[in-house]
């Protein structure tokens, strides 16, 4: 072979004792992995092509399949990984920017599995939610800082506008167009049922989807696709999208290939055209200019709807989120930089950024130092992977949790890590017809509620644990937490004591 | 080993009040002997009260009680306070040595008005002004600890049972309207007078029972509105709460009782339609001020009482009447000392406040 061959990075193993050729891995298989052998009456494959997306195993009838990592390694170096070295073997080949999907896979710090959870022991007594009303409402949007009355002496109860979530978890944004049609009906369907939101992203909203508008958050990205009166005011919420986790710094690319039909509709954009957002908001270059964004949608929404800026995980996040909470938006989300996306250069996915949890804990303390902490609401994602992951993010001072990682997983996904390509066998990060209809709506909404309601159960388990009956008195309450095997600095930002502290 | 303030040290407790509607005084010895019969509620390493009514003669002034580990620290604190107030009197607080009681402070008072030029120049109200410099004494000013900051009345706390304490500070030569009372249970401490019971700012005084689970919640967000939580005590981070709720925000008790033990969304959610909004109105900007785990308090302030329970009534606390006066009390063996006849003995519902005032120009 030549210079340019990479040996496969999985191995196709087929018991042929099992295998009945009935050839629905075949079926199954966008990426061509799989063949019949008519003559000889076998199945092959090509191993080049599996993405280890797990499509085949999971529906081999007589699991004849398995994929395994390729042995077939390179000499070993500390230095230069074989990883590295591959992507250099590509560079060389292509001349081009390596592409990934989904989130940082590197091994880098979690702080999440070093931070532990306090539970009542003889001094006050833990709540059992199966018996004790447990409480996991939550309200998004600016609070006033004094309370008014009226001329009788009460209470003015006007406010300004807020979400209203039955916990504090959203799905967050996943655009129509990077991900499927069927992945939106199941996401919005879900979000209704379980009294959440979901985000559209920033490639518009579906039309069919307009009736979910209660429980949909709109988003208005650097590409503008598919803003217009209509859709901002669909939504129960508009976001603003400066930045994501998985890629601080540049917007979002959509290849032309998924540029399709209803896409190109909703995104208002021609069929097959790249939809390159630009890196920047071209109409806000500094802060001043955000402000000025957050008040023509609020002018354009009437002052209904509470206005979300997000924000990747940067170095300077604190004072960004300062100048945010004071540019008159509602709601803060940020973004860690272990954050999925349906592509991302690699170098920028897995070096640009900072850890969603020491983000988190920095961005409230300044807040409250500042004194505007209930000016705005915080909501955290960017690998938020389990129940135990919401309660600390909450402990640590966050209202509510983005997720959509473990959403897609939910739905099929298997983090193959090649949204890219288009070529989802799950029917998830895909426009083909033919992989679309795979990922049942009716199905998918129900795993998604399936999994939330799993998570609510988790974290009224734990929050009784600690004595804890209502959400809101575990938002910044950064006692019922312990770091395990971090050194001073990471403690001293985020807050908290070490273990037996 | 760390000193309140560096560490969190919960603690169980007794509490105990009384108060007549019709402002009679009554002496402290009263309540304090209601302690008695709660005394295994305590184990001695806290006791403390608090009487209302009992400055008549300089109820104008703020009276300034202070702890002081030694007589250089009151001397310079002295500097700092004429610099800022009129000090119409000073004197040490009259005590008995008892041999229950020992290692105590130089325990010194004073009856203080803010000066008038000094208020202009900060542009602040005179509560205001008194607060911040209770605040900036007890951050700032090490070996000084104000317990008591209030007009016409007082709070007296020690390390030792309650029933010493009140003997030690000679309570019974003392007349209050309104008294309430305190036993604490640290499950651990260095035993520092300043972390017992009641914990006060301005004529706000707060006894409580209990461990609550929300603190690191409420004190965060309390320490935005220049409240410092010096002693990690969840009365301390619920006294200024009360303060913040009370005279910032300028809540009624009641309203202030359905921020910090609010209903349940569920309890909201069955109310008549005004009532639901301003509920939910409260529990949605206050969010962060909801106190949850096990409490019961009695909260004293100028001229009344408000007793309350967390809102799953996971702390004992009765409540019962004879004649003009009110009695509140962790069990009802304090109130039969107080008064046998005690009538309408019951148990007030978790998040119910009881509210008793004196009737208005009788304090």
């Amino acid at each position: 072979m030549s210079v340019e061959f990479l040996y496969p990075e999985f191995e196709v193993i087929r018991n042929d004792n099992r295998c009945i050729a009935c050839r629905v891995c075949e079926r199954q298989c966008a990426n061509v992995v799989h063949s019949y052998d008519s003559d000889n009456g076998i199945m092959l494959s090509d191993e080049t092509k599996c993405v280890n997306c797990q499509r085949c195993v999971s529906l081999c009838p007589t699991r004849a399949l398995k994929i395994v990592k390729s042995d077939c390694t390179l000499r070993e170096n500390a230095n230069w990984k074989d990883a590295t070295i591959k992507e250099i073997y590509k560079q060389a080949n292509s001349g081009g920017v390596l592409l990934s999907s989904m989130g940082n896979p590197n091994p880098l710090p979690v702080y999440w599995d070093k931070i532990l959870i306090n539970a009542s022991q003889v001094t006050n007594p833990p709540i059992d939610p199966l018996r004790e009303p447990m409480e996991t409402k939550v309200f998004l949007g600016k609070k006033p800082e004094m309370i008014s009355r009226d001329e009788n002496g009460k209470i003015k109860c006007d406010i300004s506008p807020q979400l209203e979530l039955s916990m504090p978890i959203m799905f967050s944004a996943m655009s129509y167009g990077s991900i499927s049609y069927n992945a939106h009906e199941s996401l919005a369907r879900a979000a209704t049922e379980l009294g959440i939101l979901y985000n559209t992203g920033e490639g518009g909203l579906h039309e069919d989807f307009y009736c979910y508008g209660e429980n949909t958050i709109v988003q208005v990205a650097s590409g503008r696709f598919g803003v217009y009166k209509d859709y901002l005011e669909a939504g129960a919420a508009v976001e603003i999208k400066m930045g994501q986790g998985a890629k601080p710094g540049i917007g979002g690319h959509l290849p032309g290939t998924k540029i399709v039909g209803d896409v190109s509709r909703t995104r208002m954009i021609p069929e097959g055209s790249d939809a390159i957002s630009p890196a920047p908001h071209h109409d806000i270059y500094s802060i001043e200019d955000l402000r000025q964004l957050v008040l023509s949608l609020k002018e354009a929404t009437e002052y209904k709807k509470p206005v979300i800026v997000k924000v990747a995980a940067v170095h300077n996040i604190a004072a960004i989120a300062s100048g945010i909470a004071r540019s008159g938006a509602d709601i803060i989300a940020i973004d860690g930089f272990r954050g999925g996306t349906g592509a991302a250069p690699t170098r920028i996915r897995d070096n640009v950024g900072i850890p969603i949890e020491l983000a988190l804990a920095s961005v409230d303390q300044r807040l409250r130092d500042e004194g505007i902490r209930n000016n705005v609401s915080l909501v955290v994602g960017g690998s938020i992977r389990s129940a135990s992951d919401v309660v600390k993010a909450i402990a640590l001072g966050a209202d509510a949790c983005y997720v959509a990682t473990a959403a897609v997983l939910a739905l099929g996904c298997h983090l193959c890590r090649t949204c890219q390509s288009g070529k989802c066998n799950w029917g998830i990060a895909t426009q083909r017809p033919e992989l679309v209809k795979r990922l049942n709506p009716d199905i998918g909404s129900k795993r998604l509620v399936n999994l939330m309601t799993a998570w609510r159960h988790e974290i009224k388990e734990l929050m009784g644990g600690m004595g804890i009956n209502s959400i809101e008195s575990l938002r910044g309450n950064r006692l019922m937490l312990r770091g395990i095997g971090l050194n001073e600095k990471e403690l001293q930002i985020l807050g908290i004591s070490h273990a037996g502290e | 080993m760390k000193l309140e303030g560096q560490v969190r040290i919960p603690s169980g407790c007794a509490i105990a009040a009384v108060i007549s509607k019709d402002g009679n005084k009554m002496s402290g010895e009263m309540i304090t002997n209601a302690m008695k019969p709660m005394h295994d509620r305590s184990n001695g390493l806290g006791g403390g009260f608090a009487g209302y009514g009992i400055y008549p003669e300089y109820k104008e002034f703020y009276a300034l009680h202070f702890f002081f580990n030694e007589r250089a620290t009151r001397k310079n604190c002295e500097v700092f306070l004429k610099e800022r107030f009129e000090i119409v009197k000073s004197e040490v607080i009259p005590t008995r040595k008892i041999p229950a009681i020992t290692d105590e402070p130089i325990i010194w008072r004073y009856f203080v008005a803010p000066l008038k030029s000094v208020l202009a120049s900060l542009q602040l109200d005179e509560k205001e002004f008194v607060a911040r410099t209770v605040m900036k004494i007890n951050t700032e000013m090490k070996g000084a600890y104000v317990f008591s900051s209030g007009k016409n009345m007082g709070t007296f706390k020690a390390v030792g049972f309650p029933e010493d304490v009140g003997v030690f500070y000679k309570l019974d030569e003392y007349e209050g309207y309104s008294w309430t009372a305190h036993g604490r249970y640290p499950t651990n401490t260095p035993g520092w007078w300043g972390g017992a019971h009641p914990f006060t700012l301005l004529d706000y005084s707060i006894v409580h029972n209990g461990e609550i689970s929300s603190y690191d919640a409420n004190r965060r967000f309390i320490e935005m509105f220049g409240y410092k939580c010096n002693l990690q005590t969840d009365t301390e981070v619920i006294t200024y709460i009360m303060d913040h709720l009370l005279r910032k925000q300028g809540l009624s008790l009641e309203e202030a009782a359905s921020v910090i033990a609010a209903p349940f969304w569920s309890t909201i959610e069955s109310k008549p339609k005004e009532e639901r909004q301003k509920l939910t109105y409260l529990r949605t900007v206050f969010s962060s001020l909801l106190v949850t785990g096990p409490f019961s308090i009695v909260l004293g302030f100028d001229g009344g009482l408000m007793a309350l329970n967390d809102r799953l009534k996971l702390r004992s606390m009765v409540v019962g009447e004879k004649d003009d006066k009110v009695f509140i009390s962790s069990e009802e063996a304090a109130i039969r000392v107080m008064e046998p006849n005690a009538k309408n003995i019951y148990a007030p519902a978790g998040g119910e406040p009881v509210i008793v005032r004196v009737k208005e120009g009788k304090f």
